[in-house]
């Protein structure tokens, strides 16, 4: 009888980086990865920039091209949910009625969107950006609409708020907080972002959740906590994501708001690794648990699985790094900045290019780099080999923190 | 269909047809040549697409922006003056035949 193949559970940018990396890392036996949607592995990032925007076309999303499958020997079955794992008996079962055996299995089952939960969220023509189809159905509506509805003040919210008022669209933006990306950024940046989109058009709404929505003749009426009401074509909800650990609670393994993997990636039974968003996971780095939803994280902790389940069992001890495009305007974070007892700003806010570093006892915890490029680059490197710096340091622009990275 | 060429560092060549419009670093991932990370999926985020030009078609390049500019400063590789990152450089008929070389790490 075939060797039982190593499956990988999840097709987003996780699970292609446990097969490439398997590979690469001298991997020789069978590889199965399923895939619940239609679509080979694809990135979604500009799934609310560029794609959206109509700027891209989705061949031009895809990690690999069909050839590399089979080039490496990775038999992808798309349109493939998996509904079970039995660890006894080593087999996912799949929706469609399949089983396939495993050897050793990787779970990269990534989140879906948080649902709106209000009256009226059950309408069927609210748009989420998640997945290629989400992002395609949106972009389809875009030409016919005039007046879009965004709920939530995070990334994929204001990313897609910006694309909206580039086309033209009017935008008003729902936050239920008092500011902007609360949860990654701090009050400076926050503000920032509130006046550049306010500055484009965009009738944002902070401290203000949404109530309701109803159909109405012409579009869809949205009213707001505060009282206020606002008909729109379209109503976009970005309020975050959760984490797909439901098949792997149910197979026994130890989750807590994610699948708990350790730093090798390892979940609960030793043949099977877990990575990427499902994953509430030790970063060496920052030397505590957290979830991340981050295509650094889907890649350097894939890489970390892909290591275990060969049994190399190196650590993840990666510096966590995001960006955001909104406008002419590139946000990158570097570390984790929240939370900080002391910050310091290199550039101005006035000139557009700026940073905030920030520090807790005293050390550099993370930094965000507004269209600066160089400082993000230079604080992932300072962070990743622990090299001191001061405040004062890096609020001096004369200073070249690169040079001091490279030592 | 332009034509460019990606030289790895131990010399073998890879010649691929980009369509107008795509970047440099998309066709080579689309034609699944290593040596070409990008990480960011070309945002210019990221400095892991790193190229070297052939001198020849310096000229015909769009000029380096304030942010490749940045980012170029952070490759893993060394900067040379022919330096580019290949998601921002879009193919055009006048760059048909284009050369570049592979640094040696992207990270």
């Amino acid at each position: 009888m075939a060797a039982a193949p190593y499956v990988v559970i999840g097709g987003g940018q996780a699970g292609l980086q446990i097969c490439d990396s398997l590979r690469r890392l001298g991997y020789d036996g069978p590889l199965v990865l399923l895939a619940a949607e239609s679509s080979p592995p694809y990135q979604r990032p500009p799934l609310s920039k560029k794609f959206l925007a109509g700027d891209l076309e989705a061949e031009r999303l895809y990690f690999r091209p069909s050839s590399w499958f089979e080039k490496n020997a990775v038999e992808l079955r798309l349109e493939c949910t998996v509904t079970a794992i039995d660890r006894a008996a080593r087999r996912v079962s799949c929706a469609d009625g399949s089983v396939v055996d495993y050897a050793r299995l990787a779970l990269a089952t990534g989140a879906r969107i948080r649902p709106l939960a209000c009256p009226g969220a059950d309408l069927a023509d609210i748009c989420y950006v998640r997945s290629l189809a989400d992002s395609e159905a949106l972009r389809a509506r875009l030409p016919g609409a005039a007046r879009l509805a965004v709920v939530g003040g995070g990334f994929i919210g204001l990313e897609v708020a910006a694309i909206a008022r580039t086309l033209g669209k009017s935008v008003v933006l729902y936050e239920g907080l008092d500011r902007l990306m609360a949860r990654a950024v701090s009050p400076t940046i926050s503000d920032y972002y509130a006046a550049l989109h306010r500055g484009h058009g965009v009738d944002l709404r902070l401290g203000c959740g949404i109530a309701a929505i109803e159909r109405t003749r012409h579009g869809l009426l949205v009213r707001d906590a505060n009282g206020g009401e606002v008909e729109v074509d379209i109503v976009v909800a970005g309020i975050g994501v959760v984490p797909n650990d439901e098949i792997a609670a149910a197979a026994g393994l130890e989750c807590r708001g994610g699948i708990v993997v350790d730093a090798q990636a390892r979940t609960s039974d030793a043949d099977i690794v877990a990575a990427g968003d499902c994953t509430w996971h030790y970063n060496g780095f920052l030397a505590r648990e957290i979830r991340l939803e981050s295509v650094q994280n889907a890649v350097d902790q894939a890489k970390v699985a892909a290591a275990s389940l060969l049994g190399a069992g190196e650590p993840y001890v990666q510096v966590p790094w995001f960006w955001s495009d909104q406008y002419d305007v590139k946000l990158q974070m570097a570390g984790i900045g929240m939370p900080h007892d002391n910050s310091a700003l290199r550039g101005t806010t006035a000139s557009g290019s700026f940073s905030l570093f920030y520090f807790r006892d005293g050390r550099l915890v993370g930094a965000d780099s507004v269209n600066r490029p160089a400082d993000h680059m230079a604080c992932r490197r300072l962070l990743a080999q622990g090299t001191m710096v001061t405040a004062a340091q890096v609020a001096d622009s004369e200073v070249d923190l690169m040079q001091i990275a490279r030592g | 269909m332009p034509k460019v060429t990606y030289r790895h560092p131990d010399g073998r060549e890879d010649v691929v047809d980009v369509p107008v419009g795509w970047s440099l670093m998309e066709a080579a991932i689309q034609n699944d040549i290593e040596g070409i990370v990008a990480e960011c999926g070309g945002g210019c985020a990221c400095a892991t697409c790193h190229v070297y030009v052939d001198e020849a078609y310096a000229d015909r390049l769009p000029a380096i922006g304030d942010m490749e500019g940045d980012m170029l400063e952070c490759t893993a590789a060394e900067r040379q003056p022919n330096s580019r990152l290949s998601c921002q450089i879009k193919m055009s008929a006048e760059l048909d035949g284009l050369q570049v070389t592979l640094p040696d790490r992207q990270t």
